[in-house]
């Protein structure tokens, strides 16, 4: 009974809010880096250093008049901003925070669930989220929303692809799906999976760049050229779960990155006994950090690279990072078969 | 079976990207632009006609809100213009005096195009970094006439204060952190591959071309046409000063983003010059107490940041004030390519160009 349902339930209920606050703070994180690469301080108002911007921010985007356009398609404009937020926190369920530790008593794992499939759960899952945004556009019956949905489409399906490929090199080397074997299989072949794969992780975070619609591929939501894009026509708390969707999409990127490839929980050099003594550092702990250096590489490059423009966009996604995926993929294959046979 | 239409899209007056209230109508063909219609007039305020019922001094503070980002430009053109009507000669002090501040304005200005151009193709640092350094030249402004947006900081005849103390030097420091700074705004573009994705090869404009439809300033001079006011009919100081005009060659957003980085350097040139060289004498020449220009009329053109922003200003020689006052703005007739360099680019180059044309809506609707 504890074991099938109260645990899990925790564990989701634990899970599911820690996300919402990563991801309001994200938000924060990102305002304060932006803010210090351009010289300025940032929020500062909302508490010591604007530490609670973020609930003043939930608070206003909450007691916000919440519009719907006279001419929009009102299911649709409604179901829109859920479908896009509820993939990007389902997508958590799979992704392990650590391995199995000992708590109160019980093993207890730092996972909410370990599935056979867990790397194609995510990849498709996460695409629904596409619909979101196209649905959105669509439905506010404007222009330039149903220009940036149009965009937003094309983007998000064609580095999909490029994702998924370089995703399924990664499977290739570990052998499994599994998230969980997936970090287990970099502890047993002593070497963190970016190192092996150091093309396939690049195209990973470029086409990740490019999923989350984060600079320099935001085209869907350029405000420069479309006023705001696909939530143009958003306000008040549906607006903020798109704005939420996008930040917790960026958090799954960074995670999935960190466990395929740069060893999930596992501390630097796991085999290396020289260096057990990090071990008093939890698991999670090194999973964080490393999520962290990613994130804040997110905004980095948000702070400093220019915009692409769509055209320029599809043509690195469909000329380059898609034939370089298959090119990893297809001398992984060949690599794996000569070197270390078939079955290894 | 399938019937494709043309998306009529109206971008502006209120939109991030149009600098102001400038609207573009666009008729787009996916998100290819077909054809572009520039709709001017929001920001009409009526200057022209209302300086001919002014007297002349007090046309100076009206001359301010044209371009409002580079005010004391338009106060030395017009300043000149009358100056030029009267026969008046302008001691040699304020005419340095002229000199630095047209060109600390050019600075000012241009560093608020490359922060806006930059946002508008999704590099929003250096916007903040330019804005950064525009405030020093605020803070030199407001030390020098005690206003920082609209001056009024020139009259007929000279100036209306010597530069406070120790001002020239500020100046020179100011000179010194610019140079460095430039540096850091072309690291995070110049050679940026996205950057030059983003303005290679858009809106290219040949010489002749550019000439014909009456571009001046950068845009001009982006296309390889060394035409430059403060060189060919030099006015306050210029003759004085040594310093080159960059040209570019192919005439695309990129040649006309050149143009005007070069641009911050042979300004602080002029600067560096003027400030070290600026000699003793009188800030005011030999004035009338009533102004009172004789019949006539002239023209009389200067650089603006912007380009050829000139003056045409007619006296019946018998009232206070102008008979007839007009202005041909740089931005005005600048905008008048923008038709022109859209057609066939993308939706995200209309931004990119508008941005690389540095237009004022003050100044085009007056």
């Amino acid at each position: 009974m504890i074991d099938n349902f109260v645990i899990p339930l925790v564990k989701i209920l634990i899970v599911l809010n820690a996300t919402l606050v990563a991801v309001t703070y994200m938000v924060l994180l990102e305002r304060k880096v932006i803010a210090w690469a351009q010289s300025r301080l940032g929020p500062m108002r909302v508490g010591p250093y604007g530490i609670l911007q973020p609930v003043a921010d939930a608070v206003k985007l909450m007691i916000k008049e919440d519009i719907t356009p006279a001419r929009a398609d009102k299911w649709v404009f409604t179901a829109a901003p859920i479908i896009t937020m509820v993939p990007a926190l389902i997508v958590y369920a799979v992704i392990p925070f650590g391995p199995e530790v000992s708590l109160f008593g019980r093993q207890v794992t730092l996972y909410i669930t370990d599935v056979n499939v867990g790397l194609l759960y995510i990849v498709s899952v996460a695409s629904i989220g596409v619909y979101g945004l196209i649905l959105a556009g669509y439905a506010s019956n404007s222009k330039y929303p149903l220009l940036a949905s149009l965009r937003a489409s094309a983007q998000l399906i064609s580095y999909e692809v490029a994702v998924t490929l370089t995703l399924v090199s990664v499977i290739m080397v570990a052998g499994s799906l599994s998230m969980v074997s997936i970090v287990r299989a970099q502890e047993s072949q002593h070497v963190w999976f970016a190192f092996i794969q150091p093309v396939a992780f690049v195209i990973f975070f470029i086409g990740g760049l490019a999923e989350t619609n984060r600079a320099p591929f935001d085209l869907p939501e350029a405000e420069q050229e479309l006023t705001g894009g696909f939530h143009t026509e958003y306000s008040g708390m549906r607006f903020a779960l798109f704005f939420l969707a996008e930040y917790a999409n960026i958090i799954v990127v960074s995670s999935v990155a960190t466990t395929l490839f740069f060893g999930g929980w596992l501390r630097p050099f796991p085999n290396v006994a020289a260096l057990s003594f990090l071990d008093f550092i939890p698991s999670w702990t090194w999973f964080l950090i490393k999520s962290f250096v990613f994130l804040y590489i997110f905004i980095w490059v948000r702070a400093t690279l220019p915009r692409y423009r769509y055209d320029q966009l599809m043509r690195l996604g469909w000329k380059v990072l898609i034939p370089l995926a298959i090119a990893n993929l297809v001398v992984t294959g060949i690599v794996k078969v000569l070197w270390l046979g078939a079955g290894g | 079976m399938f019937d494709t239409n043309e998306l009529v899209i109206n971008m502006g007056p209120q939109h991030p990207s149009t600098h102001g209230v400038l609207r573009v109508v666009l008729r787009l063909d996916g998100e290819t632009v077909v054809d572009a219609d520039v709709v001017i007039g929001y920001l009409h305020r009526g200057i022209e006609k209302l300086s001919e019922n002014r007297n002349w001094t007090q046309i100076i503070l009206l001359t301010d809100r044209m371009d409002y980002v580079a005010a004391a430009t338009n106060n030395v053109g017009y300043c000149e213009t009358v100056e030029k009507l009267m026969s008046l000669e302008v001691p040699r002090r304020a005419r340095y005096v002229r000199t630095i501040l047209c060109e600390l304005q050019r600075i000012a200005s241009h560093c608020l195009w490359v922060g806006t151009h930059a946002m508008d193709i999704g590099a929003m640092t250096v916007f903040l970094y330019a804005f950064r350094e525009r405030e020093l030249i605020l803070d030199l402004f407001e030390e020098f006439c005690g206003a920082r947006l609209t001056y009024n900081s020139m009259r007929i005849g000279g100036l209306p204060l010597d530069i406070p103390p120790g001002w020239d030097k500020k100046v020179l420091e100011f000179c010194t952190i610019m140079a460095a700074k430039l540096d850091e705004y072309e690291e995070l573009l110049t050679h940026n591959r996205i950057w030059l994705e983003r303005t290679k090869g858009v809106g290219v404009i040949s010489g002749a071309e550019a000439l014909a439809l009456g571009l001046s300033g950068p845009p001009l001079r982006g296309s390889g046409v060394a035409r430059d006011v403060r060189k060919d009919e030099p006015y306050a100081a210029y003759d004085e000063m040594a310093f080159d005009v960059p040209i570019g060659a192919s005439g695309d957003t990129y040649d006309r983003y050149l143009v005007r980085m070069e641009e911050f350097r042979q300004s602080l040139r002029i600067i560096r010059q003027a400030t070290e060289g600026i000699p003793e004498g009188p800030i005011v020449g030999k004035v009338p107490r009533l102004i009172k220009p004789p019949a006539g009329e002239t023209y009389h053109a200067i650089e603006s940041p912007k380009g050829e922003l000139g003056y045409f200003i007619v006296s019946d020689g018998k009232s206070t004030n102008p008979y007839r006052f007009r202005v041909r703005p740089p931005s005005f007739c600048n905008l008048q390519g923008l038709r022109r360099l859209v057609k066939g680019h993308l939706v995200a180059d209309v931004v990119a160009l508008i941005g690389s044309l540095d237009v004022v809506l003050g100044e085009v609707d007056r």
